[in-house]
């Protein structure tokens, strides 16, 4: 280990960790943007849950590397190209997820909120959503830790990320060990610390959840 | 859709199907890399997941091991082992062992875990012993949670052994790889395709696997 580089490189470093960060949690919330209303719609209308389970499971067995490579040829090799894969990764985990979580609302609490008077979107927004927060928050966790490893595939190809200490500051550095450990740790470190964040996050949205 | 005539035409290209660079090769480079990896991780993660889950033992940090294991960059462990260890097919297998372990370790855990507890008390009733109990009750009751982390752990290998061709070695991974530099975006694709190709299989082989294996009774249950 060269403590020497690590003290000398802080900003790229830093920077590279900050890449990192926006290229992982973007499609996140782009995933649940989207994912949200078409799981609640599949959950409805069982039908289309077979269709879009199965274009969400083939989506999700073409190699990541190979959809960058794809993506290069028609947006190029900007950061916004990771975005798009990885969106659609993110899909393919939460859909299920929100689906799974709208079926996790047992009948009678739906009949009571009827019962309550509250319509069909009172009913999703203030009593089935809610519900559906564990399910929903599982599979944002799944989503979260595979799209920041997700992100270092991409390095390979030259996109930017905590990546590039694998590549442009590793092995083309003639096989530079320091630089490779540093971003082992550091995308280890940033998967926990977005992990602890994301089940935090689920303490507080469902107060009424058995500690 | 100039791509999809690109793809179709390199697919069915006679030239594409024989000889050091053909499909045949580089399929069954494919192939035994992503299998020699699941095998070696299955003969990790099996016995742990089964013990800790037969015993409750060390369950607790085991499995945070597995779930932080999760977090770890395949493309970091792989220049790391050729950083210390040269070029080879020993990082390949380590990067994606790593990648395999978690996903079997922490669903056979979980599904020997979740076994009604009067099952195996039933068994010890009968006079059976601990590895009796653990391999003739709960194993087949919990075999569909464990073919299901097999086949999850098979799909993201059989997947990621396409970066194997960044260190040098073969697989469909060199399409991708090759294509990329030459800016042969059709030989890009084509490995793609032959890529998922090769995982929904694997997808269809655990299905079947799941069909053969799993008893009836325990099967009717789950479904």
């Amino acid at each position: 280990m060269s403590w020497d580089w690590i003290g000398s490189h802080g900003p790229l470093i830093g920077s590279l960790l900050g890449e990192h960060l926006y290229l992982s949690v973007v499609p996140v919330v782009l995933g649940l943007v989207i994912a949200l209303p078409v799981g609640i719609v599949c959950a409805r209308y069982r039908r289309l849950y077979g269709p879009v389970l199965a274009a969400t499971s083939i989506l999700y067995a073409i190699p990541s590397l190979a959809l960058f490579v794809f993506l290069i040829g028609i947006t190029g090799l900007r950061n916004e190209t990771v975005l798009i894969p990885l969106t659609l990764y993110t899909l393919s985990v939460l859909v299920r997820n929100v689906v799974d979580g709208m079926r996790s609302v047992p009948e009678p609490v739906r009949d009571a909120a009827t019962g309550m008077g509250f319509g069909p979107l009172r009913r999703l927004v203030q009593v089935e959503l809610p519900v559906a927060i564990p399910l929903v928050v599982a599979g944002v966790r799944v989503a979260t830790v595979s799209n920041i490893s997700m992100v270092s595939i991409g390095s390979l190809l030259g996109f930017g990320g905590l990546g590039q200490l694998f590549t442009t500051y590793g092995i083309q550095l003639n096989f530079f060990t320091t630089a490779i450990i540093v971003g082992v740790v550091l995308s280890v470190a940033l998967a926990v610390a977005a992990d602890a964040l994301l089940v935090g996050l689920q303490r507080l949205l469902t107060p009424w959840a058995p500690r | 859709m100039t791509i999809i005539h690109g793809i179709i035409a390199w697919l069915t290209d006679p030239a594409n199907w024989s000889g050091e660079d053909g499909i045949p090769l580089r399929l069954l480079q494919h192939v035994t890399y992503s299998g020699v990896a699941l095998l070696a991780a299955a003969a990790i993660a099996l016995p742990v997941g089964l013990w800790i889950g037969h015993t409750g033992r060390f369950a607790f940090l085991v499995v945070n091991l597995a779930n932080a294991g999760r977090a770890l960059p395949t493309v970091g462990i792989l220049v790391l082992v050729v950083a210390l260890a040269g070029i080879g097919f020993l990082p390949v297998l380590v990067a994606l062992v790593v990648l395999a372990v978690p996903p079997i370790l922490v669903n056979t855990f979980e599904g020997i875990r979740s076994v009604d507890p009067t099952i195996p008390a039933a068994a010890r009733g009968m006079g059976m012993r601990g590895t009796q109990i653990l391999l003739r009750t709960e194993l087949p009751v919990a075999l569909p949670a464990v073919l299901l982390g097999l086949r999850t752990a098979a799909i993201q290998t059989v997947s990621t052994a396409t970066i194997a061709a960044y260190v040098s070695l073969g697989g469909l991974g060199r399409y991708v790889f090759d294509g990329f530099q030459r800016a042969q975006y059709d030989v890009v694709a084509g490995g793609a395709v032959l890529v998922a190709v090769l995982a929904v299989a694997t997808e269809g082989l655990f299905t079947l696997l799941m069909i053969v294996l799993v008893s009836p009774g325990v099967r009717r249950r789950a479904g």
